[in-house]
């Protein structure tokens, strides 16, 4: 025991005494979910749009009145027929679309469906995704009115994002991600550089040829890194309510333990990292390219999965921040309970064990 | 060696770091196809010198003139008239022997023609001619030092300063490196060595060593010896160097 | 029993290309309480059996043993009792003399106090720096520092792979020293080293070179056995003499050695007057010719052109 406690204190010597790293790692989670929240919002305001209405009728006039009084859109030209469209977008006045069917009120009527063609540029293919959904809830408003009123049970498949974000804030996207990758990030690849520093440093061999046991050799290597992600964690969390305003709906508890999972998983990937790697640098890049990227690319961090190729959809699967993401949506956000979210942390919780038993078959206990 | 002609000349050179002066009002001159040795304890001052004559480090006062270029306002002249090579860093362990020659000669401003004819030289010389086309991490320790100090003396520098160019390596291929130390000096060129081999101490026309930044003794080693009434270089150095008393 | 039993063992690396044998078919043995030194430059393979020893690396064949254990079926039992200083180790930089220390007392299960007498010489020395960082250390005393973590717990042997490379002179026989009063503690001692002159400061020696061992004997018993007559030669051209000296059609080798030349002769007749006026022939006028004994750096030398 005393042996864990001095080398876990010689490696917040090592934190401590390196103030240029210790700033960026508890500095970095601020910066970025400052930038993330304030700065890159995904809000979008007074939009131009297009519409082209092939029915002109009382629900297409409503929908439309609708769409214009809400602060999102402004409608720049309306359209007469559907070859105007490509122009309308060409010029690049406009970034949305709306197109409705003929004879919308009469089937929607009879045969209790209609259809709203809804095109957007998708350049920027986030924007375009919350311009879509932002039309889409509009119009599931006025179905839902409409079907309170008649009382007639219409099924609405539409799917509601907007629900859980009724102000369409940046942050509440932001939030999760950069939890997600931060925490990645300083678990996995500062815990796989401090292992990797030994290795350089020749002092591996000493620890191998001592008789401490490998296993306490890594668990006080993984600790401080522990300790620092539960800094950042609580650090992120208090910004995110007192400072971008978004509340934690569900169990406060419930987030902090998936979060601990999570930073475990992370931890064994560093794990993982230290293991095949020899140098400082290799242990960086692998980092850096190996998660950091990924994390970026597939999380749905930055770029939403289901506007991505079938492949890097599946691919999306294997990347532990995908889950963690969910997780912190769903219990931060959405408020659900250790119901919504335990298949997530059941993923999780097997991803680590995968981690820590290829680690542990790779770990050495000999050099070379 | 050539007494009528100073290439490194330094008139009380020193270096502070803060309070600690590492280099202490360093005056001395060395000739044109000397072999000089550069000798000191680890932490007498030594590399800061080094970095002060090759261009690297600037002194915080004193004046020094090398291969006749001033240290202050001529240091990319002076890095283009001398050749360096040091234990740490010698050659691109993932070039060939030739595509190493290709990069240095071009770095020191050779022309192509120049580069492969010097460099043909050089691969005759060493006898490398079917391993020219290897990756220099292939060759043993050895070969490697000789390589790195024929391309550091590639385009024919003024002085060339050599920062423990035998550590490690085995008795023969030592002294197969002295040679070219002496034919490179026969030559004309200069040459500036540091070294913890205190036999190799003797090779050298005359020798300084430092103690705590300061120069405490520089004469030829047959003087040094009769000087300080000792039999051997390494006597005279342990009973300079044991007078210090900095650690560090 | 002995100390350390080395028998045919052979490490060979595979590199993309080719197969290196590092160490190629190894056999000697430590006495108990010995100081033995393996001598060589690097690349000679003398790392690679320090890992062999200190269980950090697997040999190819051969089997070893340190203090009657198997380095492999009892790996963890001789890593409790080595102390072991590798090569490139260099502590952690950034943290005191006292803290390095202490580390590594903690985790081989012991405190600095408990067996402060052993490293208390070395120590003594480091002490006024105790709360300095060891990255601001000089490199003879990183060495001692080095050497006082390796210690600290009391080990039965100890394996120093080439702990006085890069080191001056000064702190080079500062550190031998140490290495004896050690010794007279009745701690194994085996260390590495590329440096010839260090090789008489040890009990036995064995010569290596390109992984394998050239000659295992005490220095002076190697030195008995050169076989020829040395000479060291003088003049006031050394360098035109060294190349006048190798032309000479009787010289078997000659090498520069510090201030002399060492001149060996080829086994046939020949005469130290006519050697003389050849040189005096050659413009060599106060030229000196001696017998001396030859060192081991000589031996090393003549074994490896064998």
């Amino acid at each position: 025991m005393k042996q864990l406690m001095v080398f876990i204190r010689k490696e917040f010597h090592h934190i401590l005494r390196d103030p240029r790293s210790l700033l960026v790692l508890l500095g970095m989670p601020i910066v970025q979910l400052l930038i993330f929240g304030f700065a890159i919002t995904n809000e979008t305001r007074n939009t131009n749009i297009a519409v082209l209405d092939n029915a002109k009728d009382q629900s297409t006039q409503n929908i439309i009145t609708r769409i214009e009084s809400s602060r999102y859109f402004d409608i720049d030209r309306t359209l007469n027929t559907n070859g105007q469209i490509e122009h309308a977008f060409k010029t690049g006045k406009i970034k949305v679309a709306v197109i409705f069917q003929p004879d919308f009120q009469n089937e929607l009527a009879h045969a209790n469906k209609a259809q709203i063609q809804i095109i957007t540029d998708a350049t920027d293919p986030n924007q375009a995704t919350t311009l879509a959904n932002y039309i889409s809830a509009i119009v599931m408003d006025y179905q839902s009115e409409q079907n309170q009123q008649n009382n007639l049970p219409y099924t609405i498949n539409t799917e509601m994002r907007m629900l859980y974000n009724p102000e369409l804030k940046g942050a509440y996207s932001s939030v999760p991600g950069v939890m997600g990758m931060i925490l990645l990030l300083i678990s996995a690849m500062m815990t796989s550089i401090s292992i990797v520093k030994e290795k350089e440093l020749g002092t591996m061999e000493i620890l191998l040829v001592s008789p401490m046991k490998p296993a306490l050799v890594i668990v006080s290597k993984v600790i401080p890194y522990f300790v620092v992600s539960l800094i950042n964690v609580v650090t992120i969390l208090l910004l995110s309510v007192f400072v971008l305003g978004m509340p934690i709906q569900g169990n406060i508890i419930l987030l902090i333990t998936v979060t601990i999972l999570y930073i475990i998983c992370a931890l064994s990937l560093g794990l993982l990292i230290s293991t095949i790697t020899n140098s400082q640098q290799a242990a960086m890049l692998v980092s850096l390219l190996g998660l950091m990227l990924p994390v970026v690319m597939l999380s749905g961090y930055a770029f939403p999965i289901a506007n991505m190729p079938i492949v890097l959809q599946v691919l999306s699967n294997i990347v532990p921040a995908k889950w963690y993401i969910i997780m912190v949506k769903s219990v931060m956000i959405k408020g659900l309970g250790f119901a919504g979210v335990w298949k997530e942390a059941l993923i999780i919780i097997a991803m680590t064990v995968f981690f820590i038993f290829v680690s542990i078959k790779k770990f050495k206990i000999r050099l070379s | 060696m050539n007494k009528n002609e100073i290439v490194i000349k330094t008139d009380k050179l020193t270096k502070k770091f803060g309070d600690f002066v590492a280099a202490n009002e360093i005056t001395f001159e060395v000739y044109k196809g000397e072999i000089f040795g550069f000798l000191g304890a680890n932490g007498a001052g030594k590399t800061t010198a080094m970095k002060m004559l090759i261009g690297i480090s600037k002194p915080s006062f004193g004046k020094a003139n090398i291969a006749g270029f001033d240290i202050y306002k001529e240091t990319e002249k002076i890095k283009k008239s001398i050749g360096y090579m040091s234990q740490k860093f010698s050659l691109y362990e993932d070039l060939t022997i030739r595509e190493n020659i290709q990069f240095f000669g071009g770095v020191y401003g050779l022309n192509d023609n120049e580069i492969v004819s010097a460099g043909n030289k050089l691969i005759d010389k060493l006898g490398l001619h079917d391993e020219a086309d290897k990756l220099v991490g292939s060759l043993p320790l050895g070969w490697k030092q000789k390589l790195s100090f024929s391309i550091a003396i590639l385009h024919n520098p003024k002085i060339v300063f050599l920062d423990e160019p035998t550590g490690g390596v085995d008795p023969i291929t030592r002294r197969q490196f002295w040679d070219m130390i002496y034919e490179a000096a026969d030559n004309g060129i200069t040459v500036f060595v540091t070294t913890h081999y205190m036999d190799e101490a003797e090779y050298c026309h005359r020798v300084s060593i430092m103690v705590d930044g300061v120069i405490k003794a520089l004469d030829s080693p047959e003087q040094l010896k009769k000087h300080y009434n000792a039999e051997s270089m390494d006597e005279v150095f342990l009973m300079l160097a044991r007078s210090a008393k900095r650690g560090e | 029993m002995k100390a350390v039993v080395l028998e045919n063992i052979v490490k060979t690396y595979k590199t993309k290309k080719s197969t290196v044998t590092a160490v190629d078919d190894v056999s000697f043995s430590v006495e108990e309480g010995e100081l033995f030194g393996l001598i060589g430059p690097d690349g000679a393979g003398k790392t690679s059996i320090f890992r062999i020893l200190t269980t950090l690396l697997l040999a190819d064949k051969g089997s070893a043993k340190v203090l009657g254990l198997d380095v492999v079926d009892d790996y963890k039992k001789i890593r409790d009792i080595v102390g072991y200083m590798p090569g490139k180790f260099s502590l952690y930089t950034d943290l005191t003399v006292e803290e390095n220390l202490e580390f590594f007392a903690t985790i081989f299960n012991t405190t600095i106090k408990e067996n402060y007498d052993l490293v208390a010489d070395i120590y003594k020395q480091l002490e006024p720096f105790k709360t300095r960082r060891a990255g601001k250390l000089s490199g003879g005393m990183k060495q001692k520092l080095a050497l006082s973590c390796a210690l600290i717990h009391k080990p039965k042997i100890l394996f120093l792979d080439e702990p006085t490379t890069g080191v001056d002179p000064v702190s080079r026989k500062e550190f031998w020293e140490m290495l004896k009063r050690l010794k007279a503690q009745g701690i194994s001692i085996l260390v590495s080293t590329p440096y010839m002159d260090e090789a008489k400061l040890c009990d036995r020696i064995a010569l290596i070179q390109n992984g394998k061992i050239m000659k295992i004997d005490t220095p002076q018993n190697i030195v008995n056995q050169f076989g020829k007559n040395l000479y060291a030669v003088h003049s006031e051209k050394m360098f035109n003499l060294l190349n006048d000296l190798r032309d000479y059609k009787k010289t078997e080798s000659c090498y520069a050695f510090g201030e002399n030349h060492h001149l060996s002769m080829k086994d046939e007749e020949y005469n130290l007057d006519e050697i003389k006026s050849y040189l005096e022939e050659k413009g060599h006028r106060r030229a000196t010719i001696k017998k001396i004994d030859p060192g081991i750096e000589d031996c090393f030398m003549q074994l490896m052109k064998k």
